[in-house]
């Protein structure tokens, strides 16, 4: 096996080379800081590996594209940042409706509107969940690193085909624009998953059945023989508009379960110190990294504290943050908004158990700190 | 066009007929118009994709037996975009109305056009937002009625074709649901034109925008489009007095000009060779 080669990024840019590892070919978007660096490095690397790149006139437009694309037999991407987040939603729903894979970065800054756009928030968390009407399915992964963002945009690829779901990668302004150095790793250390397609001249083939043993409908690109419809009504097994309510429960059931049937493949976390916990400190992303700084210190001074950073945003770890919340009567969660993920925390949450919650709006970083006087005041 | 012809056999999902359009609509007739045209060019039907917003109009891509994409309202052309760049062998061809394209879609049909992507767009103008209900559209001629305007609106309307050439498309024409056969002719044109091309169709919406404005029934809005359509050749020869009250059909303009996906795609090569040679 070949040595690992070793370069400085920054998340944007390792954002894009996991893309391309994935397979990426597509990209459609307009600019927007700070998620910008990615559409740069599209339109300058997608070319050279045969792929495309087009910068439409609205974030509306990239989301439309990218569904274009990929229903045209391409892994498609756009990546963007709140405001345009919120023009992309509309789209966002078509594609969770008409089971198009494809990914959408987005790269959290300060809100609400035009906000702060240079500084680092988490205030997108409950829009990747809820942000296009009606309900739907939503998978959101979170990375806390440069190299993290390198692997999880390789497994919002790899979910995204295999589910036929768009999913989300939420980075913070602080892991997009981090520079750190990583190891970039080879082909043969990570799997890529391509959607199941139906075999050529399959005569019975049904665009929206699925298989016996098999999650979703297997889907064929535009262009190769199979003619169906698509649309983002209600549809039947071919893909065609019907109103019939079982139809349409049907429908939403198959939307829903193929992820809830699947959270634990699609679910990663990563724990410090929880086993004693007495205190458990949530933090996800650019703020995990302050956290378990934090969480180590506190253990120095004697504090039994622990460090749970959900990789997997949504669907929501419940079955987890539960267990946990039964060890240690007290959680604290930590994130750059006024209360989001605590919300879901919660809900789920052991009911002796205690929760608080940090949040901070004001553009700057949450610091260790900060963390430990939190800490401190709850535990 | 009977159930039984080879052409609803061949180009129609003849299952999902009858179709959800009012007796007398306008957009069956140019729903005819586009597969004639693809059976004229005895285009392969593997390699067509046909695109659509939200509108009575759009459904018409559900009908019609191709790679069919129903989209969200506005957006067709957005994701035509990325169906043709993403695979350049599909003849993509979109089916919008005056509202889901000017209106909410206007940004995306001014942007197709300035690239001159490779894309035919028929716009089936029936002059008001028949989906929902006879609201008036960027397309409702100045002081006409819908249900938002009881008192006649005070936005002048588009001029489609204009805005098209305008915009940077290098085909545009205008024909009617009655003139089927010049329809028929345009699309053909269209289709075969390698850039962007808009083929306006003249709809009627018997419904709302006839019964609205007080302009009859289908057959009186047909005759109306029969007796007013003027050729732009015939125009440019009539006395100002003699044009008063028509309306301007014809082929507006055609022009070759570089195409969007042929013009990428030498970038892609381009890029490739030199990266080939450098290694
Ligand atoms: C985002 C959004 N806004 C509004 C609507 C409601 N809507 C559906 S069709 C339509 C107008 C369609 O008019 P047009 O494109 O002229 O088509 P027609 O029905 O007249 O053929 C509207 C406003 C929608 N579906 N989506
Ligand atoms: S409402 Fe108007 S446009 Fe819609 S189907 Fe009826 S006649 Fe046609
Ligand atoms: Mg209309």
């Amino acid at each position: 096996m070949s040595k690992n080669v070793v370069k400085l990024m920054q998340g944007n840019e390792a954002c894009v080379e996991g893309a391309l590892a994935a397979g990426l070919q597509f990209y459609a978007g307009y600019p927007i800081t700070p998620s910008t660096e990615i559409a740069e490095i599209c339109s300058a690397k997608l070319p050279l590996v045969g792929g495309k790149f087009i910068q439409m006139e609205d974030e509306i437009a990239g989301m439309a594209a990218i569904i274009g694309a990929s229903l045209a037999g391409l892994k498609s991407m756009t990546a963007t940042s709140g405001p345009g987040f919120s023009l992309k939603q509309e789209n966002i729903g078509y594609a969770a409706m008409a089971q198009i894979p494809c990914v959408v970065v987005d790269v959290m800054r300060a809100g609400p509107s035009t906000g702060l756009p240079t500084a680092p928030s988490q205030g997108d968390v409950m829009q990747a969940k809820w942000g296009t009407h009606g309900d739907h399915p939503t998978i959101s992964l979170t990375p806390n690193s440069v190299r993290e963002a390198y692997d999880l945009t390789i497994r919002a690829f790899n979910l995204s085909e295999k589910y036929r779901t768009p999913v989300f990668l939420l980075m913070d302004e602080i892991i997009g624009h981090l520079r750190e150095r990583i190891e970039i790793p080879n082909p043969d250390e990570y799997e890529v998953f391509d959607r199941l397609k139906p075999t050529p001249n399959d005569k019975n083939y049904k665009a929206y059945a699925v298989k016996e043993g098999e999650i979703v409908p297997r889907m064929a690109s535009f262009g190769e023989g199979f003619s169906y419809h698509v649309t983002g009504l209600v549809y039947d097994e071919y893909g065609f508009p019907k109103t019939d309510t079982d139809v349409a429960e049907n429908l939403l059931n198959h939307l829903m379960s193929k992820i809830d049937n699947n959270v634990d493949d699609i679910i990663t976390y990563e724990e410090t110190q929880t086993d004693d916990a007495e205190l458990l400190i949530i933090a996800y992303g650019g703020v995990a990294r302050a956290a378990s700084k934090a969480v180590k210190e506190c253990r120095e001074q004697g504090m039994k504290v622990g460090l749970f950073r959900p990789i997997t945003l949504w669907p929501f770890p419940e079955k987890r943050v539960n267990k946990l919340t039964q060890k240690s009567k007290k959680v604290l969660v930590v994130e750059m908004n006024l209360g989001q993920y605590v919300i879901p925390v919660h809900r789920v949450k052991e009911p002796d158990s205690k929760v608080f919650q940090y949040g901070k709006v004001n553009g700057e970083p949450i610091s260790p700190d900060e963390i430990i006087k939190k800490i401190k005041e709850a535990y | 066009m009977s159930l039984g012809s080879p052409i609803v056999k061949e180009y129609f999902r003849s299952d999902r007929l009858p179709h959800i359009w009012c007796p007398g609509c306008g957009h069956g007739v140019i729903m005819r118009g586009v597969v004639m045209a693809i059976d004229n060019l005895k285009l392969d039907k593997k390699k067509v994709c046909v695109v659509s917003g939200i509108g009575c109009s759009s459904r018409a891509s559900g009908y019609m037996d191709f790679n069919t994409l129903h989209t969200t309202h506005g957006r067709a052309l957005a994701f035509a975009t990325g169906v043709k760049l993403a695979n350049p062998e599909l003849e993509v061809i979109v089916v919008t109305g005056d509202g889901d394209c000017t209106a909410i879609g206007g940004n995306h049909f001014i942007h197709a056009a300035r690239r001159n992507i490779d894309i035919t767009t028929i716009i089936f103008n029936n002059k008001i937002y028949g989906m929902t209900g006879g609201q008036y559209s960027p397309a409702t001629p100045l002081h006409e009625v819908g249900t938002t305007a009881p008192y006649g609106t005070v936005d002048p309307d588009f001029d489609i074709c204009k805005l098209a050439v305008g915009a940077g498309s290098s085909y545009v024409a205008r024909s009617t649901a009655y003139h089927a056969n010049q329809l028929i002719k345009y699309i053909q044109k269209g289709i075969e034109n390698k850039g962007f091309s808009v083929i306006e169709a003249i709809s009627g919406c018997p419904t709302y925008y006839g019964r609205k404005n007080k302009k009859g029934d289908a057959v009186d809005l047909m005759n109306y489009y029969k007796d007013n359509a003027l050729d732009i050749k015939a125009a440019e020869k009539l006395p100002e007095d003699k044009k008063v009250g028509k309306f301007l059909t014809g082929e507006f303009h055609h022009e070759a000009k570089p195409e969007y996906v042929s013009e990428y795609m030498k970038i892609v090569e381009k890029v490739q060779k030199e990266r080939s040679e450098n290694e």
